[in-house]
């Protein structure tokens, strides 16, 4: 690494100033208002470094601030030429209409519950015995298997969507719970993801486990899951996330009242308002609230857990 | 464990217990994947076999295959995909939204993600809000922006401006129809470009913050002693050194660029364009679903097309990036 000759190896284009003279040339004096001017420069580049932050994370929260405020007007406050900033009277009411109207929320929450859990607790149970299998056992082709494995990772999931949807109807799974639950059982990245967590864990403790007469499948739950807490919770939050955000698979299969989730219902609804034959923004986004909420939630108990994951998938949901 | 087996065949129960377990050893490895094996194999395996065998078959259709019809061999889905105009706008649009979004994201997340890395006051706190867009719903937010951009009533004469175009006209600019009916094409990308930035800025900086923390402090204090310029320092250690990450989120923001669906579904809707232009900013992942009902073999010509796009994509920005990135 050679990082500190780059500068003089490569012509200066970026900077115009020539490389700083020499040091002993330099008088006490000029020393003294290098200091000076250092300082100053230091505070500006602060500022305009505050500045610079403060109105990016001003038009990053602006949507939600958006969201919010719309989701309380009335519906003619809301259609005002020019938008209020805040609203005159608080309309409560618009979350009632989310929660009564079309839209059905309360329904729809149940869904993609029922949905969330059962998908994460079995995708969990495949997860921890699959990496284990690549992590502690030994047999034939488990590392060309493994790299299969990893291999589809590559390929996009537009490519499986069309005939997965062909044999989910061919299976009669159209408009069920399973169709929304089984194809994404196992995810290969969360294998990879447990797999090399596993492999942390010294094999020391497997060796005293087997002296002491445990059998595999005991010091697979009594040991090495619970060891693997912190994993299991990213996982466990990013499935949740994911049932609640999903939208383009279960709009396809899935499309019924009875199994319709949150998302799916959320943007396929009017939303309109009788009286006035208009759009009623206000208890769409209301509605838009109430869906968001959750996340933030969980967002904010589970901060690290959800950054873990995410650093090192790139995957949404 | 093997010895059992040259054993003569007269085995006590003790034995054949032993022997039991030796076999269950053996294949239990396979016995733990089982499930996963089972699900991959119909779910993953066998779509990628069938969706190649179908992208070859002309007039391909599942239910009268089920019934027992047989379809031509031939390249005919490809040709009559590239040919198809529809088609042509979703690459066009996939390929244009990716090309603003994925520079101008990388550019503003290195920024944010070396301004977070040298401040100390409030840090924590812009952190937590620059990760906000991550855990949202696509739809939900896509909706909302939506809101803040529309006029409503008429474009000529609208009941309300929206809060964009009354902060435009607050700072003396002229209304812009940004998604209305009528609204021009560029208007269209503009606000979905930067919906996309917006949504794709989050994991950016989340994946770049934490590379700059791992930069060894050294680099930089050799800079100072240099006497190193800020602007620099920056292209000379920081983008050099955090080039594996750079790489790392250019790529796969290449990867979810063409993947762009659901952010213009939550703005525009089901019909992926402003009311009275249908489709006008639909994307390849919008084909596929468009024809996977009609046209099963249409949609996996254009699934694949698709794939060897981001493949081809991707290996570029690995080639080049073995070239650039300095480890």
């Amino acid at each position: 690494m050679e990082q500190t000759n780059i500068p003089e190896t490569v012509p200066s284009e970026t900077a115009p100033e020539p490389v700083s003279p020499p040091v002993k040339a330099m008088k006490e004096k000029d020393i003294k208002s290098v200091s000076v001017k250092q300082r100053v420069t230091k505070i500006f580049v602060q500022f305009v470094l505050y500045a610079f932050l403060t109105i990016l994370a001003v038009s990053i929260l602006f949507p939600f601030y958006w969201m919010l405020i719309s989701s309380l007007k009335t519906l003619t406050e809301y259609n005002e030429m020019i938008p209020t900033l805040w609203p005159k009277q608080f309309c409560w009411d618009n979350y009632v209409t989310a929660f009564t109207g079309e839209l059905d929320l309360g329904r729809l929450f149940l869904n993609t519950v029922i949905v969330g859990v059962v998908s994460t607790l079995l995708s969990l149970v495949v997860t921890i015995i699959s990496a284990y299998a690549f992590a502690r056992l030994e047999f034939k082709g488990k590392n060309l298997m493994f790299g299969a494995l990893l291999a589809t990772m590559m390929i996009p999931g537009e490519l499986f969507t069309i005939t997965n949807y062909i044999t989910v109807s061919a299976f009669g799974w159209l408009n069920t719970f399973t169709v929304l639950i089984v194809p994404f059982l196992v995810s290969v990245f969360y294998i990879y993801l447990l797999r090399q967590n596993f492999m942390q864990i010294p094999n020391e403790l497997y060796l005293a486990a087997k002296v002491d007469g445990t059998s595999d499948f005991k010091y697979l739950w009594r040991v090495m899951v619970p060891l693997s807490a912190p994993t299991l919770i990213s996982i466990t939050i990013l499935k949740m996330m994911g049932a609640w955000n999903s939208y383009i698979w279960p709009r396809l299969v899935a499309n019924d009242a009875a199994h319709k989730l949150v998302t799916v219902g959320l943007r396929g609804t009017a939303f309109m308002d009788l009286a006035t034959n208009m759009v009623n923004y206000p208890a769409q986004m209301a509605a838009v609230v109430i869906v968001t909420i959750p996340l933030l939630l969980v967002f904010i108990f589970f901060r690290k857990y959800i950054m873990r994951g995410v650093s090192r998938s790139g995957i949404k949901g | 464990m093997t010895k059992e087996k040259t054993e003569k065949p007269v085995l006590t129960d003790e034995q054949k217990r032993i022997r039991r377990k030796a076999i269950f050893n053996r294949y239990k490895a396979w016995l733990y994947l089982l499930p996963a094996i089972v699900i991959l194999l119909i779910f993953t395996v066998w779509p990628i076999i069938n969706t190649i065998r179908i992208s070859m078959l002309r007039n391909y259709d599942s239910m009268q295959e089920l019934g027992g019809a047989t379809f031509e061999f031939g390249f005919g889905n490809f040709a009559a995909v590239a040919r198809y105009d529809k088609f042509l706008t979703c690459l066009g649009n996939t390929m244009l939204l990716t090309v603003i979004t994925v520079p101008i994201s990388t550019m503003l997340a290195l920024l944010i993600a070396v301004g977070l890395n040298s401040i100390k006051v409030f840090r924590k706190a812009f952190q937590t809000i620059f990760f906000l867009p991550y855990v949202t719903n696509s739809i939900a937010i896509g909706m909302v922006f939506m809101t803040m951009f529309q006029m409503i009533g008429r474009v000529e004469s609208p009941v309300s401006l929206g809060i964009i175009n009354t902060i435009i006209e607050a700072f003396g600019g002229t209304r812009v129809n940004w998604v209305n009916v009528g609204s021009n094409y560029w208007a269209n990308i503009a606000v979905l470009s930067i919906y996309i930035i917006w949504n794709a800025l989050p994991f950016k900086i989340l994946v770049l913050l934490g590379g700059l923390q791992g930069v060894n402090k050294q680099y930089y204090d050799a800079a100072k002693v240099d006497g190193a310029s800020r602007i620099r320092t920056f292209w000379r250690i920081t983008v050099p050194l955090l080039s594996p990450m750079i790489a790392y989120v250019v790529i796969t923001g290449f990867i979810g660029g063409f993947k762009e669906y659901s952010s213009i579904v939550g703005i525009f809707g089901e019909s992926m364009g402003p009311v009275g232009n249908k489709g006008s900013l639909n994307t390849m992942v919008g084909f596929i679903y468009d024809n996977i009902q009609q046209n099963q073999g249409r949609a996996s010509a254009a699934a694949l097309i698709l794939f060897a796009i981001i493949f081809v994509v991707t290996m570029i920005n690995l080639y080049v990036s073995k070239k650039k990135v300095h480890y």
